[in-house]
């Protein structure tokens, strides 16, 4: 009689442990791992002596927090956040804004092609970043432009499309052509969630569509609207592919246009992975901070909009 | 993709093969390690080499015992970046593709061997200027020259008939001609200054005299705003500045048009050019005359370079020996050039080989222009020596982002090319080198 009790008690202790191990393997190896070799990277450097050639002339030593201290004082570092942010700031609300749109729109009763424009607005979102640069990429030169070629037939000037203030609105463009229709579906989800009654009940007290749309969907797809703001500042911050693919084609995108180039250009063109590291865990601890701060200050509010 | 596989489970078989064949022939003892059957690994991109390699499995290397299998990787920055986080490792493969202006930095990063003993009686099939990139001026030898890539003058005959222009022979004549043609054509540009272009830039500064990375002591100078080079990039913002010619990029959908239609009529470029132009601009087939580059001092014959690229071996590789050989059959053998030529497209940096053989036709787009290789020859020979240092990318980087915005801007040159300066010495004493004032 004692045996099971105490057989059972043991297997119950361990268990959670045994079905945990995979995942805390895998989170170890593919995740705490790099994270850390990235760290230990951070804070070493290579010195070279003299010429810096043969054997033996190249050390890998420790910096400190020198790294972290050029990355930044770096100016460019800290223009290309500028100029992300200046990017976000098209970004973020037209491709949200778009989506809720088109949510809401997809969301009226009696709409036909419903999963048709539903598709349709989704595909891009399929298609490669890069692909997509580069397609637009063709759409915006001068020379092979049928958008400008067409402004051209009618007489009216040609933007440069990559150049100064539109080069941001071009960068933008890209992104919310790609998002826009993941955003949108995200939204749309949960709008077909809400209780049909909330809506019938809002009808009798006679509720316009509108009204309906501005006072109830909205409001209840908060939580959503919060969640798809999260992903996109994320995105914003991590801009690389589209600049990038932009940039042989102009000379006004800088191989250190955006953090993340710059990061890129460090590692993978200057050699020096060690600024690189460093560089990576500001932009991670920036983007971590921006992203959580972002969460923690939306609950707080719908927290309090719950206890009002 | 296909064919690529088949190609390097052939080379396996092949590599089997020549393993079973060189255990089975050998007698022993006959000379000291020899080269004892060896499976070499050669990281290289230019297309067509797993041909090349093919034909030395098939002959010399099968008598040697010595198998090469080639493995495809991008060109350029990338794969220095690959070859020394691979040598890090200690797996970097036994024999790499590497450009010249990469060189030292492979050396720097200690993944390059010294084959001096094994190939250095190679010298005298390559021009002094182009073996001096191999040894950086020391008495090793890092690599082997493989491809070179001399500047020259590319126009279109047709236009420049019709618009009543001369091919230009100094620097002088070709802003005559970039201005008479603005005046012709407002709407036609005689070239462009590329900023995206760090190499050409370079190829033409060493035509003025450039030597941007030299050693004294255990000291680098460096030596970007040097008066040559400031010749040059003056040379280039003046015309950018008063619009003579165009500032966009080169090497894209836009640019590549503007060859096609005519809107550019010339193009300053190194030997490699038809295979550029014949993708770019298909429909001007036939259209194009090559010609020296202008001279900073008419009636001289000196050019730079703009690309090429060597095979080294690396310090991980076990068959050094064997690695060498192949180095060496591969960029001085009668047999293995004439397959380079053919199977890559390269131009071979060995002097015997830039003429006669495949070479003695003119390129398929150049088929107006017979003497199109005899020319070449006669230009390459003039080919002034480059000089690189351990930090090339960074100063190319700087050259892309500084110059970009100058040409954008059409403003004075002068200071870009003293940001470039500035940023390569300042990386330079970052990481600890000896810089010279």
């Amino acid at each position: 009689m004692t045996r099971t009790p105490r057989r059972k008690a043991y297997g119950v202790k361990s268990a959670p442990y045994a079905f945990l191990v995979p995942a805390a393997v895998l989170f170890l190896l593919f995740f705490a791992l790099p994270i850390g070799y990235a760290l230990h990277l951070s804070f070493r450097r290579t010195e070279v002596k003299g010429l810096g050639l043969g054997k033996g002339a190249r050390d890998e030593i420790w910096a400190g927090l020198a790294n972290y201290t050029d990355a930044l004082s770096d100016s460019e570092l800290l223009t290309g956040a500028l100029r992300i942010l200046g990017y976000g700031a098209i970004v973020v609300p037209v491709m949200l804004g778009l989506a809720l749109l088109f949510a809401l729109l997809l969301d009226t009763d009696g709409l036909r092609l419903r999963g048709f424009t539903r598709l349709a607005i989704f595909l891009p979102y399929a298609i490669p970043g890069v692909i997509a640069a580069l397609m637009w990429g063709f759409l915006y030169l001068p020379d092979v432009s049928p958008f400008l070629y067409l402004l051209d037939a009618v007489g009216l000037p040609q933007p440069d499309l990559l150049d100064g203030g539109p080069l941001y609105l071009s960068l933008a463009n890209i992104a919310v052509w790609g998002g826009t229709g993941f955003n949108m579906i995200v939204i749309y989800t949960s709008l077909r969630a809400i209780p049909a009654e909330i809506f019938e009940a809002a009808r009798l007290d006679g509720c316009s569509q509108l009204q309906i749309a501005l006072r109830i969907k909205i409001p209840m797809v908060a939580p959503s609207l919060i969640l798809t703001f999260f992903f996109s500042i994320i995105a914003t911050l991590q801009v690389f592919s589209e600049p990038t693919t932009l940039k042989p084609l102009t000379n006004s995108l800088s191989t250190t246009w955006s953090p993340l180039m710059k990061v890129y250009q460090d590692a993978f063109v200057n050699n020096d992975i060690h600024a690189a590291a460093a560089q990576a865990v500001i932009i991670a601890v920036a983007t971590l901070a921006l992203s959580f701060g972002f969460l923690k200050a939306a609950n707080s509010r719908t927290k309090q909009g719950d206890s009002r | 993709m296909k064919y690529r596989t088949v190609a390097v489970s052939t080379a396996a078989a092949l590599a089997a093969g020549a393993l079973l064949s060189g255990c089975g022939t050998d007698d022993g003892g006959d000379e000291p390690a020899a080269s004892g059957p060896a499976s070499l690994t050669y990281w290289a991109w230019a297309p067509g080499l797993d041909k090349v390699a093919d034909i030395w499995n098939k002959g010399p290397g099968k008598e040697a015992g010595i198998t090469v299998t080639v493995k495809k990787q991008a060109s350029g920055d990338d794969l220095v970046t690959k070859i020394i986080t691979a040598a890090k490792a200690g797996k970097a493969p036994d024999l790499v593709q590497a450009e010249y202006q990469a060189l030292p930095t492979l050396v720097s990063n200690d993944v390059l061997a010294d084959i001096s003993e094994e190939a250095g009686d190679a010298k005298g099939e390559f021009a002094d200027g182009i073996w001096q990139q191999a040894t950086l001026g020391s008495d090793a030898l890092y690599a082997l020259p493989q491809d070179s890539g001399p500047l020259m003058f590319y126009y279109r005959q047709d236009l420049f008939k019709q618009y009543g222009l001369t091919v230009p022979t100094t620097w002088d004549e070709f802003a005559e001609t970039a201005r008479a043609l603005k005046k012709k054509a407002p709407d036609k540009d005689l070239t462009t200054f590329s900023s995206n272009d760090s190499g050409l830039f370079a190829g033409l500064a060493q035509q003025a005299g450039a030597k941007w990375w030299t050693t004294g002591g255990d000291k680098w100078k460096v030596a970007i705003d040097d008066p040559a080079t400031q010749k040059v990039a003056d040379f280039w913002g003046g015309l950018v500045e008063e619009g003579a010619i165009d500032n966009q990029p080169m090497y894209t959908p836009a640019w590549n048009k503007a060859l096609n239609t005519g809107k550019q009529v010339a193009w300053v470029s190194a030997v490699w050019a038809p295979g550029t132009l014949t993708t770019a601009a298909p429909e001007t087939k036939g259209k194009w005359a090559m010609a020296p580059l202008p001279q900073w001092t008419a009636g001289e014959n000196v050019t730079g370079s703009w690309g090429g690229s060597s095979t080294a071996v690396t310090n991980d590789s076990r068959n050094k020996k064997a690695a060498a050989t192949f180095a060496k059959w591969l960029n001085t053998d009668p047999a293995a050039l004439a397959a380079l030529v053919k199977e890559s497209g390269i131009y071979p940096a060995a002097t015997a080989a830039q003429t006669g053989g495949a070479l003695s036709k003119a390129p398929d787009y150049f088929s107006n222009q017979p003497g199109f290789y005899t020319q070449a020859a006669k230009i390459a020979r003039g080919t002034a020596p480059a000089a690189w240092g351990p930090n090339v990318n960074v100063a190319y980087s700087a050259f892309k982002d500084n110059f970009a915005s100058a040409a954008k801007t059409k403003s004075d040159f002068g200071p870009a090319l003293t940001a470039m300066q500035d940023a390569t010495v300042a990386d330079l004493k970052k990481q600890g080198f000896g810089v010279s004032e």
